[in-house]
């Protein structure tokens, strides 16, 4: 039984790291070639050097993003497998179609992106711009597809099963298009627009803070803003929508987020707080906030952990704190994007020193709200794998090297992770220091081997 | 043939598919890796940036496709095969992530140093992935992959046809890579590096067709099933793999890089399909059949589906990026594109 925890936790603990790694990715797989295509298209109308030049160089720092998180959703394909085969095994062609469509958006996404990537200067402006639109549609419906995926997880239809236990009468459309999908897959789309226009945001701020208040930065820094400050906006509603159905769908994940112990209505909202021997402590007590915001009731009825026996009960406090911290961070975004189109409304400087530093706090604040949202849902949905239905030690993997592997993507991710940032930043670099957007790449030591600047005059990008 | 049938050959598709573009991907690493030092290196892993910049993402979807196929279709030979095949897989993720990130690295590395640490990290594991995909493969054409996940967790795959199949997936992927990069090197006008590429592509496809010759008698010894399978149904395409590799290596002989590559191709995709006609009717060779075990018939539907959807959106796309990494233009080096793509 130690083994099988020991297993459980450390199969937990690595596709949490995969997943809260590759989730950051697949932002910007899905927002970025909305913003770069806004650049671009503003470069081919309107002539305008100053967009083309950054939707040039945006391009280059997908090829290194899309890059990472392509092969590190590879990983989750295998974890699947490798993890869960409980699940796999028995639930794999109830779920399956979702996984396919997605495979599917994929491929029209990987190879949309090496013709956009490699097509500057080799197809007509026009197509060139175009090849951005099959981009920008299979990022929304992959996203679709595999939130479908853990909203079938939280939320699953779609099969019987039988007095053996056993599946039967499989309708893979149902399990696609089950009750939590819609809600969840808009709050998904709608937070890698957040993120991915946050930090965009960010290091463009970050650098007018250092001075460099020229066109370019403010360019950069205004179509990322507009892009996550609209997200921004939006979201709440959004998650609002999604919290409402958990009362009926999920109430036990309702319970642990609202740290209620027993059923009741007019419950409060406990800021903050933790639950210790059933009894909240530390936290501040809203009276009937609780059933306002989860049920839109002052007399709903906030379900309580004490109706389910006390090994299906998530980790309420883990659940609590992450979900408030995604609300916290949440509202603190949106209170920075109205606070920017405030000022514009204004006619004040819409680049104040302040206003930067908030943008470059709401790059940090859109990670940890997709990182605990995400927290939120996963282990709210603990101790099951499929709600209800099948719990996760039912689904994990008996191999015993699960450990070992946990470490590997721990060091690998964290490499990565450290590379990448290296790599985008020395581009960076390169790019303050020379007017040119094609940076060759160092195949020899010497300027003689750099190959495409010997054979011609321009680099080989 | 039955609708499991049906699905079993969708999924094997995909595996065609990868054994040649993925294939031709990952054996780009050998040459990367034995292209000799920073000053004599440079052209081929130019090349070799150039060549497979474009498409490597797309060709690396196949390998995806496959493992979704096979959950959806097949559940449970699925949860057997990553169950007791944990180990390899793990190795094969491992590669394709320090690959892939590697590969893109290094592209855009500030300096020489940091460029020969990527190269060479994207070489090295480009050449140990194809090798745990081959000895994965050879687990489960040995019959060693039980469907209840009772397989051991080291001797299942460390048998004589997964060393096999881990050697060939090497030597096969090195020779595809060798001939698509002898053509692409004298498309972009480099000659000399066409013509070098195409001596050692030579000498790569006579290795492979010893080792294929050497493996026939393993296969013989270790996994009858598969043999018989072979010696049956499977011996046209065996054929005409030997003849398609023969073929190739006699127009690289006389430096006709682009034919060559195209015999590579079809020895390549007749020896994958050989196993898989091989092998048929088992998914798990010895284990379960096809019909034993496909999951619901609802499910196999959707997938029939998902493939037909996936042939009017993703295959026209597909041959378009083909298409154009082939064309004349992208063959250079990529233009200083500032005005152009403005319009002016």
């Amino acid at each position: 039984m130690l083994i099988a925890l020991d297993n459980l936790m450390a199969a937990r603990y690595q596709m949490a790291v995969s997943l809260g790694f590759h989730i950051v990715l697949s932002c910007f797989g899905v927002a970025f070639p909305a913003m770069i295509y806004v650049l671009h298209r503003r470069g081919n109308r309107n002539d305008d050097a100053d967009a083309l030049l950054l939707a040039r160089k945006w391009a280059k720092v997908a090829a290194v993003l899309f890059a990472v998180g392509a092969v590190s959703g590879t990983i989750l394909s295998f974890e699947m497998g490798l993890l869960w085969p409980g699940m796999m095994s028995k639930y794999g062609d109830v779920i399956g179609l979702p996984f396919a469509l997605e495979g599917i958006a994929f491929f029209v996404e990987a190879i949309f992106i090496g013709i956009y990537l490699y097509g500057w200067g080799r197809l007509s402006p026009r197509v060139h711009l175009n090849t951005l639109i099959p981009i920008m549609i299979s990022g929304a419906f992959g996203t679709f597809c595999i939130i479908s995926v853990n909203a079938w997880m939280n939320a699953p239809a779609g099969f019987d099963l039988d007095a053996a236990g056993d599946v039967v009468n499989v309708r893979p459309l149902e399990a696609m298009f089950n009750s939590a999908v819609l809600g969840m897959s808009i709050h998904m789309y709608v937070a890698a627009f957040m993120v991915t226009g946050f930090l965009t945001a960010a290091v463009y701020a970050t650098g007018m803070l250092k001075g460099r208040r020229d066109r370019h930065h403010s360019l950069g820094f205004t179509v990322a803003f507009v892009f996550a400050g609209i997200a921004a906006l939006i979201q709440p509603f959004v998650g609002h929508l999604i919290g409402g159905r958990l009362a009926d769908e999920q109430p036990s994940k309702l319970a642990a987020i609202e740290l209620s112990v027993e059923p009741e209505s007019r419950a409060p909202l406990v800021l903050g707080g933790v639950l210790v021997d059933d009894d909240v402590r530390l936290g501040v007590s809203v009276p009937a906030l609780g059933s306002l915001v989860s049920t839109n009731s002052l007399d709903g009825v906030v379900p309580g952990l004490d109706e389910f026996p006390p090994d299906e009960r998530p980790p309420a406090n883990v659940v609590h704190l992450a979900f408030q911290t995604m609300v916290a961070a949440g509202t603190m975004m949106a209170a920075i994007a109205v606070w920017f189109w405030w000022r514009r409304r204004r006619h004040d400087d819409p680049y104040s020193t302040w206003m930067l530093r908030a943008t470059v706090a709401a790059g940090g604040l859109s990670v940890i709200a997709l990182e605990a949202g995400w927290i939120t849902t996963e282990v709210g949905r603990q101790p099951w794998i499929v709600y209800q239905v099948m719990r996760v030690d039912e689904a994990v993997t008996d191999n015993s090297g699960i450990w070992i592997s946990l470490a590997v993507i721990v060091v690998v991710y964290a490499s990565m992770a450290y590379l990448a940032t290296r790599v985008i930043s020395g581009m960076a670099r390169r790019w303050r220091e020379s007017d040119e957007v094609d940076i060759p790449t160092p195949y020899g030591p010497s300027e003689a081997v750099r190959v495409g600047a010997t054979e011609h005059t321009d680099g080989p990008g | 043939m039955g609708l499991a049938d049906l699905v079993a050959v969708l999924l094997f598709v995909g595996v065609i598919a990868y054994a040649l573009f993925g294939g031709a991907d990952f054996g780009c690493g050998f040459w990367d890796l034995t292209a000799g030092d920073a000053n004599r290196g440079a052209h081929l892993r130019h090349q070799i940036d150039k060549s497979i910049g474009p498409v490597w993402e797309a060709n690396h979807v196949w390998l995806i496709y496959i493992l979704v196929f096979l959950w959806t279709a097949f559940p449970q030979p699925f949860a057997a095969i990553m169950n007791t095949l944990f180990v390899p897989w793990l190795l094969v993720g491992l590669g394709i992530v320090l690959r892939g990130g590697a590969f893109a690295f290094r592209k855009f590395s500030s300096s020489f140093r940091e460029a020969r640490l990527h190269g060479a990290v994207f070489a090295t594991s480009s050449v140990v992935t194809p090798f745990f995909l081959g000895m994965i493969a050879g687990a489960i054409a040995s019959g060693r992959v039980p469907v209840d996940s009772t397989g051991d967790i080291v001797s299942s795959w460390t048998g004589p046809v997964s060393w096999i199949g881990g050697i060939l997936a090497v030597l096969t992927t090195t020779f595809l890579a060798g001939t698509f990069l002898a053509a692409d090197a004298r498309r972009s006008g480099n000659e000399n590096l066409a013509i070098e590429m195409g001596r050692r592509s030579l000498i790569a496809g006579g290795i492979t067709g010893a080792a294929a010759l050497g493996a026939a008698v393993i296969i013989e010894l270790d996994a009858p099933t598969l043999a018989s399978g072979l010696h049956g149904r499977g011996l046209p395409l065996i054929l005409i793999s030997a003849i398609a590799g023969s073929v190739s290596m006699w127009r690289l002989w006389s430096h006709d890089f682009a034919r060559a590559r195209i015999g590579a191709i079809i020895a390549v995709a007749a020896i994958v399909v050989g196993w898989g006609v091989g092998q048929y009717d088992w998914i798990l060779v010895d284990q379960v059949t096809i019909d034993g075990g496909i999951g619901a018939r609802s499910t196999q539907v959707g997938l029939v589906i998902v493939f037909l959807m996936a042939a009017v959106t993703a295959v026209p796309a597909l041959v378009w990026l083909y298409v154009l990494v082939n064309s004349e233009r992208w063959a250079q080096d990529e233009p200083d594109t500032a005005t152009r793509s403005a319009g002016v």
